[in-house]
């Protein structure tokens, strides 16, 4: 498929989505759609890795190569398949449980080596397809059936992870502001290196706190900051670090970061072989004279 | 006197025990003797015994035995710790200035040379070249021709210069010189005869990782475990002259699903690892099987459980390999036998996973792994390796495997269990897979059909190997005996060994079955039933193989098996039993 012709439905299965109804997935969804096919992908060179949870379901509802693995391990999946493919572009999406709780030492670590992925996190603050726990982001007062009074300690702060692994793209959108979602996940895509795009994308059957109102009230849009330079250090610090507030838009970016394959020199399509060994394998033996 | 020599060198870890070890055995084989070495290591890094034993011979040699002739004892230890295998003959090499060694005596019989290893090295220009002093010794004692140390001490420090090479060089012609003015009374039996063969030395780790290489493995992750880590330090700096690539991962959970997301972009991608890691993999593991996605898991056993002895010897994983992880889904086990197919092994795992599309399990155990053996170079021919992979399909070959909406079925379920296999980028085979179970399209079904048809077809694919691949053992031995001992794995080359101290009229009379496919395996009815005795020899605590044999012969039950997701029914259930029973 040429790419110029492609459109965002393309990118769509046949699959009706299980979503509840108003669930933020759908808009989180549909804006990556759209930032591919403005992007120039088409669904036969794009790799979408899906984690498990509500959001896991979403390798399912598009339509790429894509593969919906287990729980908290979409990262090093993602990050395999762009290395053995770099002309892919590799997707991963999950939840802020598959992404932070149980694959948060994976989350850490893709940020750190800056491979050329770009990571969308569902975050809904709960656990969504276990009907309703207390997921690493939820408020430390957050009510649900495994924290009856909320889970007690402070939620985790994705964006400050991020910024301490190295980060060289750390964004945060909202599902329902379509336009600036879409915009800041094909900045994400476009951006040289990993690429973190926390996406608030609300659970309307078990967060009844985590709302669209709360994030429509509460989210500052840095775009329209004019004195916000996403390139300074130590203003994103300390906007990621500021408790009170919640923002949107790319809180840091590092242009001159250098990604993985670069620095690593894996440029190559690894798929094709030959029909025998490679050329120069008989190297090997001689140098176990 | 023997035909073959041991030797040993032993101190404390970090007394550069290996590396010294190492330059004895490539010397020996540069000289064209077979050489077999074993390793006695603690997990620490300094402190501690550790030991480095060659045995050597002009002929092939697969096995250590309990007898060492010459010693160089660093430590007093080194003596207590290997007194057993001392005898009349045995010579020890010690440096009597050594604070421990002030007041030793060699132990009765056994014939100790004191030689100012230290003082020595220090005339040649440095305290750090004593070991080389003392294989300089152990050339004059063994009647070994000093200049065959010299390739192999060039080799080891290439990088460091010319005047350390020469500096060793010299350490080791004073250590000789030592032993020839010195010791010229003292009777030295041995005489190192030396070959114009040309070999090869090698440990199974590096076949692996060369056998990986040879079958167009682009892609390695792994974390570091011991007895494996050397594959992926083998692979590291050579893969990529090949065009690949190594990560080392932040745990064995990320290891294999990089190692799955690189076999899913198309490339041929592997992870190695011990007993941990393959427990922390097993989640994932199911996933690569049931996305029939090829891999290829290098599984170099060591002693559990839980951390267990973790540089001991041990064939303890292999219920794991076979049933690990939740739910049931076809996975195959293939397990060397020696150094050498360590290597053939791999190759042949790499297009196992890729003709039936599921893990192959490579297994080797700690002795192999970290076992150096010489092969004549020829045992490793690059020309003879074939790349099969199965059914990938292109461009053109798409549409065949599409539906009438013109999508890809990926788990399309066909009548050799095998599906059709589209690299990422290529035009019309947009496909997803899922850990969920699938239709053909690889989307999450629960339908009751399509589920036992999936888990058919998956099976499938083990016949279908049976029938098209060549699962055999190696035998030895003689054929037609009474008795049948049967192996697995590194205990190979110790019983063909052991053949040869049972051939007195009144030993018995052995048939040697040695197995390196575990699953799918050969089936050994017809070679138990004829046997009168059958032993199964393995280096575990509960006989894991011996219950796998065992099991194959035996035909007592008959199986009645829902796997639909749904509950049985009492009425039907009724039914099947008496239809069974019929
Ligand atoms: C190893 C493992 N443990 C537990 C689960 C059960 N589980 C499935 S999804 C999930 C949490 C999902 O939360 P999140 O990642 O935030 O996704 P959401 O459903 O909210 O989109 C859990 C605990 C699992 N699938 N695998
Ligand atoms: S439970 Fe919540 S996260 Fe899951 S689909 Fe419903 S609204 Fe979305
Ligand atoms: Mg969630």
């Amino acid at each position: 498929m040429s790419s110029e012709n492609v459109r965002f439905t393309d990118f769509k299965s046949d699959k009706q989505p299980t979503w509840c109804p108003g669930c933020g997935d759908f808009g989180t969804m549909n804006g990556m759609m759209k930032a591919l096919a403005e992007t120039g992908n088409s669904p036969d060179d794009t790799f979408v890795v899906a984690g498990i949870g509500c959001s896991g379901k979403i390798g399912t509802y598009m339509r790429s190569y894509a593969l919906h693995g287990v729980h908290g391990r979409a990262l090093p999946v993602g990050t395999g398949v762009k290395l053995a493919n770099p002309d892919l572009e590799v997707m991963v999406a999950g939840g802020d449980g598959d992404g932070y709780s149980i694959g948060a030492g994976h989350f850490i670590h893709a940020v750190r080596r800056n491979v050329d992925i770009t990571y969308v996190v569902m975050d809904n603050r709960i656990y969504g397809l276990t009907k309703g726990q207390a997921s690493p982001t939820s408020r430390s007062d957050f009510e649900t059936s495994t924290s009856p009074d909320g889970p007690k300690q402070p939620p985790v702060n994705p964006l400050a992870l991020a910024m301490a692994a190295g980060g060289s793209f750390i964004a945060q959108s909202f599902s329902s502001d379509a336009l600036r979602h879409q915009e800041i996940v094909q900045e994400a895509i476009e951006h040289d290196g990993f690429s973190l795009v926390n996406t608030f994308s609300p659970c309307v059957t078990f967060n009844d706190v985590d709302t669209y109102d709360y994030f429509r009230d509460s989210l500052v849009d840095l775009s329209e900051d004019d004195d916000y330079d996403r390139h300074d250090y130590d203003q994103a610090k300390d906007a990621i670090l500021d408790a009170g507030k919640e923002y949107l838009g790319v809180l840091y970016q590092d242009e001159d970061s250098t990604p993985y394959s670069e620095a690593h020199g894996v440029t190559e399509n690894m798929a094709e072989l030959p029909d025998g060994a490679p050329d120069g394998a008989t190297d090997l033996v001689r140098e176990f004279y | 006197m023997h035909d073959d020599l041991n030797w040993a060198i032993g101190g404390e870890a970090g007394d550069g025990i290996a590396s010294t070890g190492k330059i004895f055995a490539q010397a020996l084989s540069r000289a064209g003797r077979h050489v077999f070495t074993s390793k006695d290591f603690a997990s620490r890094i300094r402190g501690g015994y550790t030991a480095y034993k060659v045995r050597t011979s002009v002929d092939q040699v697969q096995s250590v035995v309990d007898r060492l002739d010459i010693l160089i004892a660093l430590t007093e230890r080194t003596v207590d710790e290997n007194l057993d295998e001392l005898h009349a003959d045995s010579i020890i090499i010690y440096d009597g200035d050594r604070t421990e060694f002030a007041d030793f005596e060699s132990p009765a019989e056994v014939t100790g040379l004191d030689i100012p290893l230290k003082d020595l090295a220090e005339d040649a220009g440095g305290a750090i070249m004593r070991n080389i002093v003392a294989l300089g010794a152990v050339c004059a004692v063994a009647d070994f021709p000093i200049e065959n140390l010299d390739e192999s001490l060039e080799k080891r420090f290439s990088g460091k210069g010319e005047q350390i090479i020469e500096n060793n060089k010299q350490a080791a012609r004073l250590g000789a010189e030592y032993v020839a003015e010195e010791f010229e009374d003292v009777t030295l039996p041995y005489e190192l005869e030396t070959t114009d063969e040309d070999y090869v030395l090698l440990n199974g780790d590096e076949a692996i990782g060369m056998g990986a290489i040879a079958a167009g493995c682009r892609f390695y992750a792994g974390y570091p475990i011991t007895p494996a880590t050397d594959v992926m330090e083998y692979l590291t700096g050579r893969i990529e002259q090949f065009g690949g690539h190594v990560v080392q991962a932040e745990d064995e959970l990320a290891a294999i699903n990089l190692a799955l997301g690189a076999a899913r972009a198309g490339a041929r991608s592997m992870t190695a690892t011990s007993g941990p890691g393959i427990d922390l993999m097993s989640e994932t593991f199911g996933l690569v099987a049931t996305s029939e996605t090829p891999l290829v898991i290098a599984n170099v056993m060591r002693s559990g459980p839980s951390t267990g002895m973790p540089t001991k010897q041990e064939q303890g994983d292999l219920n794991m390999m076979l049933k690990g992880g939740h739910g049931e889904i076809p996975r195959f086990v293939v397990a060397p036998t020696s150094v050498a197919e360590c290597f053939h092994k791999t190759v042949e795992a790499f297009n196992l996973a890729e003709k039936y599309q599921l893990p192959v399990y490579v297994t080797a155990d700690l002795s192999m792994a970290v076992t150096e053996r010489t092969y004549p170079p020829e045992e490793f021919d690059m020309d003879a390796v074939e790349i099969e992979r199965g059914k990938l399909v292109d461009e053109d070959e798409i549409s065949a495997w599409q539906n009438d909406t013109e999508q890809f079925r990926p788990h399309a379920d066909t009548a050799d269990g095998i599906s059709p296999r589209a690299v990422p980028g290529t035009e019309g085979g947009v496909h997803m897979s899922t850990g969920l179970e699938h239709d053909e399209l690889g989307r999450r079904t629960e339908d009751t059909d399509v589920r036992v048809d999936q888990v058919d077809k998956r099976y499938r694919k083990v016949d279908t190997a049976r029938e098209r691949e060549q699962f055999d053992y190696r035998e030895f031995g003689d054929s037609d005996a009474d008795n049948l001992v049967v192996s697995w794995g590194s205990n190979e080359g110790t019983i063909v060994e052991a053949l040869e101290y049972l051939d007195g009229d009144d030993d018995p009379d052995i048939r040697v079955v040695s197995v390196p496919y575990i699953y799918p395996r050969p089936d050994l009815t017809d070679e138990v039933e004829a046997a009168d005795d059958v032993v199964v020899v393995e280096a575990n605590a509960t006989g894991q193989f011996a219950d796998v044999i065992e099991h194959d012969v035996l035909e007592r039950v008959t199986r009645i098996n829902n796997y639909t997701g749904v509950d049985f029914k009492a009425d039907e259930l009724a039914a099947e039993i008496t239809e069974s029973l019929a």
